[in-house]
């Protein structure tokens, strides 16, 4: 008679090695993925870009990181009056951080 | 050792044989509680690969980009602003860039138009990203035109493709000589959309983008590091998107849970009644309860996470895709670099194993704790 | 062999449902025997077989085992000699359904930490004895009153217990089962095993194979 404790020792060790396995194939894959990511790289270098080409959808979720201060997704996290990009980006540090280091130390009014 | 490992082996014995008996309803908890771990692991390994690659990738881009705002919004730089930062000390190199956005009502989508050197793009000639150059059928040397704000209709041959290993960056990047970009966009001569500098010593960034903000009250310098910190917090854990995932996994998990606590049958409690009588301990009851917590969560576990790897990494986490994807008609197709952050992992195997592990074994307690005498009662 | 003096229990005690089961019990019985229980439902003789095999602790007075007094034990002591010394057919046979035959009969063995080949060895042997080894991987439900019972009696003697504990063990039995029960009895005592059992049936209190019969009412001892 098969033992029921060993059948499912069988399966939790098949797991395990995939699960091993997996962790073996993301360490190689570095090697694998490293010309692609020097190449992109390069072109970002190259390009100046500054931004991943994931919220396409309008001009001002297209470059979350250089938006001007007053564009859409710029005050409030999950901002769902533009989803789902709004509710993937959080507040530019920007705002977490202001400005106020420079306040009073530059010639014109803020 | 070995009578206690034997010992063991029978509790997991007994406890898979009684599993077996509500086979239908025990699988069907397994495959809620695997798909759980699925959709939280394969958020987990998507947002971390995709912050990693944003990382690497982006560790590249400008020290210091200075925009111009007037009345809040962000305007061009008039003529003069590259000789006065010149005079800062301390900048490196700096160069004024042209690019901008244009709405394509063929595809209806937003392309960045970015001009580049007239020895790299040629005149009358365009680069184009590979995602825009698959949604409008372009390819090497076709031609393409689109009709400027003005009115104008412009003609540019394609040149090449962008490699569509770079997609997540430059899906719709439309590249393009100086003079092209002026006329198309009949952009002021002298004007730039913005400039990119760079430091010689990384360490006086902030220094300089202070000395920035006084010499040209009317500049915003946005560093590198914040456009780095911008991607590292992409798809954070508070992000409405996934505090909504995160809000269902939590309300099923809690489901799961209520229906173990409180679905402590009188046939179960009878059945530790006979257990207890026939020479078992309360502990070994508790101990029998925990290793079939323990097996189900670590298989749940185990399948979930296997499921979300192949998932994110092979199918390119096609679940999330409709979410990610928003309204974006130009979207990038892209294979993430399977990076894996151990303590992610280990975070998710506790917040899953765990709880599971104490739903199963919290209302037992107290039929374990009952009289072996009621059985004879 | 075990030794009752002045055994008394209640049952929700302190409460307005109390209710005392026993009221001093003194008793002595011997190993190797046949002791038979009788008396009315409610007379106390279940709850007399309870502290006897450890299931429960008597509200006063003392229980020895082989000399030992056991009624003060924690918990975890008297489960490991009830493991040890007793082995128990409920009047439900209290059989765990949905497991086979051979998976309930090992059960107690399960603490015990004997490897599962020795085991299931052991249980294939009493099937053998009971005549069952054709049942032995059905479902328990699936099984007759009469083989239900012969499991509950295979699982009673997996760990080869020197007491023997049935709790009405014909009541759910016809004649001719009844008397298959006690030909098992039988064999008990030649075993050397010591059987307690309650019952009112007179087939098993009036059998030959009963060595001592004890009457009981309202909790007392009452005069044969």
């Amino acid at each position: 008679m098969r033992r029921p404790s060993n059948v499912a020792f069988l399966l939790l060790a098949t797991l395990f090695l995939a699960v091993v396995l997996i962790f073996a194939h993301s360490g190689q894959s570095t090697a694998a993925h490293t010309p692609r990511l020097l190449a992109n790289r390069d072109l970002v270098v190259r390009l100046g870009l500054t931004d991943l080409a994931l919220f396409t959808e309008a001009r001002y979720t297209r470059h979350p990181s250089q938006a001007d201060l007053h564009s859409a997704l710029q005050d409030h996290p999950g901002a769902f009056d533009h989803f789902p990009t709004g509710s993937l980006l959080p507040p530019p540090a920007l705002l977490k951080r202001p400005h106020a280091n420079l306040a009073g130390k530059t010639t014109s009014p803020d | 050792m070995r009578i206690w490992l034997e010992k063991q082996r029978h509790l997991i014995d007994f406890t898979l044989a009684s599993l077996a008996r509500r086979k239908t309803k025990n699988i069907g908890l397994l495959v809620a509680y695997t798909l759980l771990v699925f959709v939280l692991a394969s958020l987990t390994l998507f947002t971390n690969a995709l912050r990693t690659e944003a990382t690497f990738v982006l560790a590249g881009s400008p020290e210091v980009i200075v925009q111009r705002m007037v009345a809040g919004r962000h305007d061009l730089i008039p003529p003069g602003y590259l000789d006065k930062i010149g005079r800062i000390r301390g900048v490196q190199k700096m160069e004024g860039r042209l690019w901008g956005y244009y709405y394509d009502p063929v595809l209806n989508a937003n392309y960045t138009f970015m001009a580049r050197p007239a020895e790299e793009v040629a005149s009358g000639t365009i680069m184009v990203g590979a995602a825009l150059a698959r949604e409008r059928g372009l390819d090497a040397h076709n031609t393409i035109s689109f009709r400027s704000y003005s009115g104008k209709l412009f003609t540019f041959e394609v040149a090449s493709v962008l490699s569509p290993d770079s997609e997540l960056l430059s899906a719709d990047l439309i590249l393009l000589s100086e003079e092209d970009f002026r006329s198309f966009f009949e952009y002021p001569a002298g004007h730039f959309t913005d400039i990119a500098l760079s430091v010689a010593n990384p360490q006086e960034v902030r220094n300089i983008a202070a000395k920035l903000s006084s010499a040209l009250p009317d500049s915003r310098p946005i560093l590198r590091e914040e456009v780095l910190r911008t991607y590292q917090s992409v798809f954070d854990w508070r992000e409405g998107i996934v505090l909504t995932v995160l809000a269902g996994a939590i309300l099923a998990f809690a489901i799961l849970a209520w229906e173990k606590a409180s679905g402590l049958s009188a046939e179960e409690k009878r059945e530790i009644g006979i257990l207890k009588a026939i020479g078992w301990e309360t502990g070994d009851v508790l101990r029998m309860k925990l290793w079939e917590g323990l097996l189900i969560s670590l298989t749940a576990f185990l399948l979930g996470f296997i499921g979300a790897y192949v998932h994110v990494f092979h199918f390119g986490a096609a679940v999330f895709e409709p979410v990610l994807k928003g309204w974006a008609v130009l979207y990038p197709r892209f294979t993430l670099l399977p990076a894996i952050d151990g303590l992610q992992v280990a975070t998710l195997f506790f917040f899953t194993v765990f709880p599971y592990t104490a739903a199963v074994l919290v209302p037992i307690w107290r039929a374990a704790i009952t009289d072996p005498d009621a059985v004879m009662r | 062999m075990i030794e009752l003096s002045e055994i008394k229990k209640a049952f929700n005690q302190g409460r307005p449902n109390e209710y005392w089961a026993l009221s001093g019990i003194d008793l002595t019985l011997e190993a190797g025997k046949v002791t038979a229980f009788r008396g009315p439902s409610g007379s106390g003789k279940t709850t007399l077989l309870t502290l006897v095999g450890c299931l429960a602790r008597p509200t006063s007075g003392r229980v020895r085992f082989k000399g030992q007094d056991i009624s003060g034990l924690p918990e975890r002591f008297l489960t490991e000699i009830r493991r040890q010394s007793f082995g128990f057919v409920f009047q439900q046979f209290n059989l765990i359904k949905g497991l086979s035959a051979l998976e309930n009969v090992i059960l107690p063995g399960f603490p015990t930490g004997r490897p599962r080949a020795e085991l299931i060895d052991a249980a294939e042997g009493l099937f053998e004895q009971l005549k069952l080894s054709h049942r032995r991987q059905a479902k328990v439900e699936w099984l007759s009153g009469g083989e239900q019972q012969r499991v509950a009696i295979a699982r009673a003697l997996i760990n080869d217990p020197e007491v023997i504990i049935a709790d009405e063990p014909t009541a759910n039995l016809d004649t001719a089962l009844s008397r298959e029960f006690m030909t098992i009895l039988e064999g008990f005592t030649a075993a050397g095993k010591t059987v307690l059992l309650t019952s009112h049936d007179p087939l098993v209190v009036e059998s030959s194979a009963v060595h001592r019969v004890v009457g009981m009412r309202d909790g007392k001892l009452v005069d044969q």
